[in-house]
């Protein structure tokens, strides 16, 4: 167990330095989220009063369509140098190659939300009615589920022609509940008018499902060449 | 095995024809809807179906993964490439019966959402199936199929909560039901349901054969390498 945990470490550690180094998935996400928010912003001009209501909606469908750009790198990367292959070839477990690619896509993911969301709160004029502590969890429940679901259908993904499209045409179906949950949670909490209780324990749910479910197969998809 | 199949295909038409009669001739028209309502022996026996075809696909997936048996993948991709069609039966049936008696195409509801979130996920299924590359699609569609399949239970509860917080059209209340109807619709059900399962069956013996001479081919075309011409 020991081992497998210090083989996540390390591929994290690579992964984070390589990032630090050439700030290629942070700056390509941040670019396209900003663009997002840009045009949405032109194309709804909201006030106040409305824009509590859609941006919920809005910021995780531009954190969405953002971290689909950093989870097509993730493994691309391995490919390179025929790395990947390497990995299948050695005995080490596949759990904790794919725990160090999820928390790694985490950290990135969660960068460019801490950098975006003052951002959008300018734009839109935005103040929480509601309880707004509450917003941490969502963030957090939220990004781990579309990070989990992301990391594991890009490594399904790798084995197709035009795999860069075929990541967002399997994960967004399957992300739908957990979508629905963190765009009403968010609004729920901007709004003041409904308890965000019941979307966070069904985010939390789908975390623990979908990570449960990753862990079984991984193992399945990684070696599937 | 392969006797039977003109055998059940004749028995089906009988079926079917059996069942058109029944949905269009005797059932009583509906009072509040009008002939309409008929698209109902339909729409249900599609939507049910597809669930049928579905489930066989989950199970054939899991079969697939413990034992890795090329026929049962093949039977996997059957299934869920009819139950495609017959949800889309469903999608497009649904409005057309909704339009004239809710004056709506389409509405948040329960029962539509889940639907087309299903519909959405097995058309990805198929679409990472003709997109995929390497030999080993079998494995990672039947991955994708569990997915689905464990997705379907969230998908329920978060749709079940959005609509508890949003206002929705009222839909058909309560009220008696004709038994000439009901026959009419357990016999369409019955009928669909062999329909159903038969089209996936050749759609299953074809894939199979396809297979076959996929093989064949690719161990003449050895062949001809090896033997100086």
């Amino acid at each position: 167990m020991s081992d497998a945990g210090s083989l996540t470490r390390s591929t994290l550690i690579k992964d984070l330095r390589l990032e630090w180094r050439s700030k290629d998935a942070i700056n390509s996400m941040l670019f396209f989220a900003l663009l997002v928010v840009v045009i949405f912003s032109f194309s709804f001009d909201p006030t106040a009063e409305e824009s509590r209501r859609i941006a919920g909606g809005l910021i995780w469908v531009a954190f969405l369509f953002a971290a689909v750009v950093a989870l097509n790198q993730t493994w691309a990367r391995e490919l390179r140098n025929q790395v990947l292959d390497a990995y299948r070839v050695s005995p080490a477990p596949a759990n904790s190659l794919f725990l160090a690619k999820a928390l790694g896509n985490f950290i990135f993911v969660s960068m460019l939300e801490a950098l975006m969301t003052p951002l959008f709160i300018a734009f839109y004029n935005l103040r929480a009615l509601g309880p707004a502590y509450q917003l941490i969890f969502v963030a957090v429940l939220g990004t781990w589920a579309l990070v989990v679901n992301g990391t594991f259908f890009a490594a399904m993904s790798l084995r197709t022609r035009s795999r860069e499209i075929m990541l967002p045409l399997l994960l967004f179906p399957i992300t739908i509940p957990a979508l629905l949950a963190m765009v009403e949670a968010t609004s729920s909490i901007l709004t003041g008018e409904f308890s965000a209780k019941f979307w966070i324990v069904l985010l939390a749910a789908y975390d623990v499902v979908f990570t449960i479910a990753s862990l079984f197969l991984f193992d399945l998809v990684l070696h599937a060449e | 095995m392969k006797r039977a199949f003109p055998i059940l295909a004749i028995l089906t038409a009988i079926l079917l024809s059996y069942g058109l009669y029944q949905a269009l001739v005797v059932a009583p028209t509906e009072q509040t809807m009008g002939d309409v309502q008929r698209i109902f022996y339909y729409h249900v026996p599609s939507a049910w179906t597809a669930g049928v075809l579905f489930f066989i696909n989950f199970v054939a997936s899991i079969v697939y993964l413990a034992r890795r048996n090329s026929k049962v993948d093949a039977l996997a991709l059957a299934a869920a490439e009819v139950g495609v069609v017959f949800c889309t039966i469903v999608l497009v049936t649904g409005p057309i019966w909704a339009r004239p008696v809710w004056g709506i195409w389409w509405t948040w509801d329960m029962r539509l959402t889940l639907t087309l979130v299903l519909w959405l996920i097995y058309v990805s299924y198929l679409m990472l199936r003709r997109f995929s590359t390497s030999g080993q699609t079998p494995v990672i569609a039947a991955v994708l199929a569990i997915f689905g399949t464990l997705d379907m239970p969230l998908v329920y509860f978060s749709i079940w909560f959005f609509r508890t917080q949003h206002p929705q059209p009222v839909m058909g209340g309560g009220g008696s039901i004709d038994p000439r109807m009901l026959h009419a619709f357990f016999v369409n059900l019955i009928a669909f349901t062999c329909f159903g399962l038969l089209v996936c069956w050749s759609r299953y013996r074809l894939e199979v054969l396809r297979r076959e001479v996929e093989e064949l081919q690719a161990l003449e075309s050895l062949l001809e390498l090896r033997s100086p011409r």
